[in-house]
């Protein structure tokens, strides 16, 4: 196996959908390919960084804000069929409030 | 992530229940979808759009939109897939606004295969997050996924940040299976040869 056959399995080896034999190749490859083995390992932990960083958190005083906005919405849209009105005042009290 | 698992993976007769009653115009029920999903969706519409406002944006018309077309919504996909899919295309639409000169499609296949290849191979140090301290580690993660091209930014956070299957992904973008994996693998690689100067191992010296 090449280093660029390894490279096309590895989402599929992290993500471990693969068949055992495959696998197991590609095991056989890591073992003697140092590069392969680096290359695998911090992809491995790029994933595992970005799944247990939460990059963008919604604050609960916005989070409040667009629950207020998106429920006047959708009250505005049951009675009218249209969301226009409430979608106003929701966006600028929105944005008001930063 | 524990949470938006234990969400997505929640029993389907409930979400099913409450959709059928916000469906019926129970906003109530309705209520409790957004507040289910709200995170994940500013979190998508940040990563995509990677501006505040319009994520705000992107949160209170993708849910009215889907309150709104929830007679539509066949229940043949999960809820929240299908309310992925309108985040998806108002983040992208509101991209396309602020960025006309650069076309935005989730179709484009940037580049080569050779832009994913490795360059770099180093060796991270063991926990390389702890390098870090929290806000330093989310303005990097931040300023790496941001230099992406929108189409691989965008499958990276709904497979890898959200935990959505290749499948579902594939639903909620309207691609194909293997343009999934394709765009998967490239993100990751291009990830992970952006991070390593932050979190390559540099024994004795002291990191920049």
């Amino acid at each position: 196996m090449k280093c660029s056959d390894f490279l096309k399995e590895l989402s599929d080896y992290l993500d471990n959908t693969m068949d055992a034999k495959t696998k197991a190749d590609l095991e056989e490859h890591l073992q003697w390919c140092h590069n392969c083995y680096v290359v695998c390992n911090t992809t491995k932990s790029t994933i595992e960084i970005y799944r247990g960083t939460e990059v963008y958190e919604l604050p609960d005083e916005l989070r409040g804000r667009l629950h207020s906005a998106i429920i006047s919405k959708c009250e505005c849209h049951k009675k009218t069929g249209d969301a226009a009105p409430a979608k106003t005042e929701a966006a600028s009290n929105t944005k008001s409030g930063k | 992530m524990e949470t938006i698992e234990k969400n997505v993976a929640e029993a389907p007769s409930e979400e099913t229940l409450l959709v059928n009653a916000a469906r019926g115009g129970d906003i109530a029920s309705f209520e409790k979808l957004v507040k289910r999903y709200d995170r994940n969706v500013f979190r998508i519409a940040q990563h995509i759009t990677q501006n505040r406002e319009d994520a705000e944006d992107v949160v209170q018309d993708a849910f009215l939109k889907a309150y709104q077309n929830l007679g539509q919504f066949q229940g043949q996909s999960k809820f929240y897939t299908w309310l992925v899919r309108i985040a998806v295309n108002e983040a992208l639409m509101r991209l396309r606004r602020r960025r006309p000169e650069r076309m935005i499609s989730l179709d484009e296949d940037v580049k080569t295969e050779e832009d994913s290849m490795p360059r770099e191979v180093a060796d991270w140090s063991p926990n390389p997050e702890q390098q870090y301290s929290q806000s330093e580690l989310k303005d990097i993660l931040g300023k790496t996924i941001q230099g992406l091209p929108a189409g691989f930014r965008t499958v990276f956070v709904l497979r890898d940040v959200e935990g959505l299957s290749t499948e579902e992904t594939a639903a909620a973008l309207e691609l194909s299976v293997p343009a999934v994996k394709s765009r998967l693998l490239r993100a990751r690689l291009q990830l992970r040869e952006r991070l390593n100067k932050y979190f390559k191992r540099r024994d004795g010296e002291f990191r920049p």
